[in-house]
C-alpha cells in the first residue's frame, strides 16, 4: 500500500509573527521556517504505518517555495521514501493545493492520503475535506488514532464532547489532530541518509490546474493588546462587572 | 587541506533537529538526571538514535565525519543543556575517535569505530593520583609478556568510567622519562577485561549525571593488538594531537551553557520586581547582562575562528588554549553574575542558577587548568615571535 502525505512550509511555531506594516500580510524575511507540525504528525502516522509493515511506501508532496525541499528532506529524514516538490513562489489557496494534490494522487495511486487538519500559518481546515470531496473518497478528519486492518480504516475523532469512531474504505483521506502521536526526531544518520533519496521537482504548468486565488486578502492586524486583569472585592462586584461591563451576562 | 566536513545542507538540517532535541529532551531530563546521577536510560538511547555518539567517526565507519567547525558548533548546541549529556558522547568523538583515525591500526579502526559510532561508551584514562598537569609522568606500566601486555596502575577522575565498554589508558611502556614522551603508549582497553575494576563514582560539586571514578588496573592482561598503532610511544602523540579540537570543544561546552545561563539570569531579571520595577529596569543590573552578553559574543566568535583555522590544516594549539581559558572564565563570570541577578533566590537549590554556579566550575579545571592554557599561550607566542 501507497501513502501519499502533503507537507507545507509553515513560520516556525516558536517565532513571534510580525504583521508587515502596509497590513499586507506577515513578514516573512529571515523568519524561521518549517514543516506544519500538524504535517510532521501525518508524515509520523505514515512512518509508523510502513514500520508495522502495513504500507510499503510513503511519497512526500509540498507545494510551495524552491526552500520548501527542506521540509521535503525533513519528510524524507523521518522515513519517507521519496518526495515531490511543486515549486511555486506564489500563494496557493486550499482549493488550488486540493486541485494539484487529486492531480498527483492520480499519478501515484495512493491508498491514503494523510494530512495535517490544518496548516498553523493560515489556519485553513480545508485542504483535506477539498481533496476528498474532489476525489469523491471517503474522509476522516481530526484523527486521534487510526486502525487500517481488511481494506478499511478506523479513524477515531476529536469532536466536541468526546470521540467518534468512523470506518472508512478504501482509498481514503485523513487529517491529523495533535493528539494521533509524537513525532520524532530526524536523526543524524537518516538525515545523511534522506539526501540520497529521490525528490522530484516540478512546475505548476506541468499539472494544468486553473489556481488562480478565489480570496482576496483586504488586511491584516495584529490580534488586539490583552489588557491588564482587574480584582474584584465580591461576587456581586463580578456578576455587576460582567453585566454592565463586558455586556456578557 | 581544508576540512570540509558533512555538506552544509545536511549539517543544517540536523542542527534544526538537535535544537528540538535539546529543548524539548533534554532539558525537561535535567532535574532526573540530577537525581539519579546519571543520565536516564530512555534519554541515553534517544541520544543514540539520534547520532550523537558519531559525530566525527567517518562515514565509512557509520559516522557522520563532521569537520571541526561543525563539531564544535554541535557542541555548543547541545551544551544549551546539563553538561552530563555532552560528557557521555565526549570521548567517543574526541579523543577516541581522534587516536583510532589518525594513529590506529586498521583493525582497530575497523573494530572500535562502527562500535563507538553506534554508542558503545568510552573513556579516556591519562590522570592519575600523583600526575595531573604533568602528564607524562604517570606511573601505570605496561610490561610486554609474549604476545600481550599486562597493566598496572592507578586512574583518577576518569569521566564515564562506571559506564564505559572501553577505555583508552595511557600507560609507561619504558620506564625512564624519553624525549617527547615516547615512554608512553595508549591502549585500547575493553572495560570488562579481567584485571580493571572502576572505583566508587566520586561525589562532585556539580555535573551531577556525569560520573567520573578511578579506574584499577591489576595485572591486566591485553593482547599486543590493543596497544594502539600497534606501535610503543606513540600514546602521547595521539593524545596531543586531539588537544586542539578538545580544548576547542571545551570552550564551546561553556559558551553553550553560559548562553543558557545568561538567558536564565535575563528572564528573572525582566520578571523580578523591587522597587515597583522589574529589577532588568537598573542600570546596575543591565551592566551585569551587558557585560555577560558581550563576552559570551566574543567566546562564540573565539571558537568558530579557532575551529574554522583548525579546519584550514593550521597549527592552532594558541588559538585554542585562549579560547579554552576565555570561555570558561567567561562561563564562570556569567554565572556569578546570574546569582548576583537572582539575589537570595540564586543561593536556594530550587533555582536552576544554584546549579549552573556549581556546573561551571569545572570548565577551568579539566582539559588543562587555565594556568595550563597560560603557559600554552605564552609558550606559542615567545615561538611565533622567534619564528
Ligand atoms: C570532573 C572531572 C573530570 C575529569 N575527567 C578526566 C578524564 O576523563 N580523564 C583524565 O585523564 N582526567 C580527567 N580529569 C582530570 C583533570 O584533567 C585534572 O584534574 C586536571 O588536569 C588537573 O590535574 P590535577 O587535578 O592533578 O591538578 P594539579 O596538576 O595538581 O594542579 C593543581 C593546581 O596547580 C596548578 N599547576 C599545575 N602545574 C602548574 C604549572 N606548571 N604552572 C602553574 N600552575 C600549575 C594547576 O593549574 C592547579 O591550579 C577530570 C577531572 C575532573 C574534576
Amino acid at each position: 500500500m501507497k501513502i501519499l502525505v502533503p507537507v507545507k512550509r509553515v513560520i516556525d511555531y516558536n517565532v513571534k509573527v510580525r504583521v508587515k506594516s502596509d497590513q499586507s500580510g506577515v513578514d516573512l524575511a529571515n523568519v524561521k521556517m518549517s514543516m506544519n507540525p500538524f504535517d510532521e504528525i501525518a508524515v509520523e502516522e505514515a512512518v509508523r504505518l510502513k514500520e508495522a509493515g502495513t504500507a510499503e511506501e510513503i511519497v512526500a508532496v509540498s507545494i510551495g517555495p524552491e526552500k520548501a525541499q527542506d521540509q521535503l528532506r525533513q519528510a524524507l529524514a523521518m522515513g519517507a521514501d521519496r518526495a515531490i516538490l511543486i515549486k511555486t513562489e506564489e500563494t496557493v489557496e486550499p482549493l488550488a493545493v486540493a486541485k494539484l494534490l487529486k492531480k498527483v494522487v492520480e499519478e501515484e495511486s495512493p491508498e491514503l492520503v494523510i494530512l495535517g487538519k490544518q496548516a498553523i500559518d493560515d489556519d485553513s481546515n480545508q485542504t483535506g475535506q477539498m481533496l476528498a470531496a474532489l476525489l469523491g473518497w471517503a474522509q476522516g478528519t481530526f484523527a486521534s488514532k487510526v486502525n487500517l486492518a481488511d481494506g478499511k480504516i478506523d479513524v477515531t475523532r476529536e469532536i466536541d464532547g468526546g470521540l467518534q469512531t468512523v470506518s472508512l474504505k478504501l482509498p481514503a483521506i485523513v487529517t491529523t489532530d495533535l493528539r494521533l502521536n509524537e513525532p520524532r526526531y530526524a536523526s543524524l544518520p537518516n538525515i545523511m541518509k534522506a539526501k540520497k533519496k529521490p525528490l522530484d521537482v516540478k512546475e505548476i504548468g506541468d499539472y494544468g490546474v486553473d489556481v488562480a486565488p478565489r480570496l482576496e486578502t483586504l488586511k491584516v492586524t495584529e490580534p488586539p493588546k490583552r489588557e491588564a486583569g482587574v480584582k474584584v472585592e465580591s461576587v456581586a462586584e463580578l456578576v455587576d462587572k460582567l453585566k454592565n461591563e463586558a455586556g456578557v451576562l | 587541506m581544508t576540512q570540509t566536513g558533512m555538506d552544509t545542507d545536511v549539517f543544517q538540517a540536523f542542527v534544526v533537529q538537535l535544537e528540538r532535541f535539546v529543548r524539548e529532551r533534554l532539558v525537561p531530563a535535567e532535574k532526573e538526571t540530577e537525581k539519579l546521577n546519571r543520565v536516564p536510560d530512555a534519554i541515553l538511547a534517544e541520544m543514540r538514535d539520534m547520532g550523537l555518539f558519531g559525530l566525527t567517526m567517518p562515514e565509512e565507519y557509520g559516522g557522520a565525519g563532521m569537520n571541526v567547525s561543525q563539531y564544535v558548533e554541535t557542541i555548543r548546541i547541545l551544551s544549551w543543556a546539563s553538561g552530563a549529556f555532552r560528557a557521555l558522547i565526549s570521548i567517543n568523538i574526541g579523543m577516541a575517535c581522534s587516536a583510532l583515525v589518525k594513529n590506529g591500526t586498521d583493525e582497530q579502526r575497523k573494530y572500535w569505530l562502527p562500535k563507538l559510532a553506534d554508542g558503545a561508551i568510552a573513556a579516556f584514562a591519562l590522570t592519575e593520583p600523583d600526575s595531573g598537569s604533568d602528564a607524562a609522568a604517570l606511573k601505570t606500566s605496561a610490561r610486554r609478556d609474549g604476545g600481550d601486555y599486562v597493566l598496572n596502575g592507578s586512574k583518577r577522575y576518569i569521566t564515564n568510567a562506571p559506564f564505559a565498554d572501553m577505555i583508552i589508558v595511557m600507560a609507561r611502556t619504558e620506564a625512564a622519562a624519553l624525549p617527547k614522551n615516547a615512554h608512553i603508549s595508549a591502549f585500547l582497553v575493553p572495560a570488562d577485561t579481567p584485571g580493571v575494576s572502576i572505583g566508587k563514582p566520586e561525589e562532585k560539586l556539580g555535573q551531577n549525571g556525569s560520573q567520573i571514578a578511578d579506574v584499577i588496573l591489576e595485572d591486566a592482561r591485553v593482547p599486543a593488538a590493543a596497544l594502539l598503532g600497534g606501535e610503543e610511544g606513540t600514546g602521547f602523540k595521539a593524545a596531543m594531537q586531539s588537544l586542539d579540537a578538545g580544548r576547542i570543544c571545551i570552550a564551546a561546552a561553556a559558551t553553550g551553557y553560559a548562553a543558557r545561563i545568561l538567558d536564565c539570569g535575563l528572564r528573572y531579571a525582566a520578571e523580578r520586581k523591587a522597587f515597583g520595577q522589574p529589577i532588568a529596569q537598573f542600570q546596575l543590573i543591565q551592566a551585569m547582562l551587558a557585560d555577560s552578553k558581550a563576552e559570551l559574543y566574543a567566546a562564540e566568535c573565539m571558537i568558530r575562528d579557532a575551529a574554522l583555522n583548525a579546519d584550514k590544516g593550521r597549527q592552532v594549539s594558541l588559538e585554542a588554549s585562549c579560547a579554552k581559558m576565555y570561555a570558561s572564565e567567561m562561563c564562570g563570570r556569567i554565572a556569578d553574575r546570574v546569582v548576583q541577578i537572582h539575589g537570595g533566590a540564586g543561593y536556594l537549590k530550587e533555582y536552576e542558577a544554584e546549579r549552573f554556579f556549581r556546573d561551571a566550575r569545572i570548565f577551568r579545571i579539566y582539559e588543562g587548568t587555565t594556568q595550563i592554557q597560560q603557559l600554552v599561550i605564552a609558550k606559542n607566542m615567545l615561538r611565533r615571535m622567534a619564528g
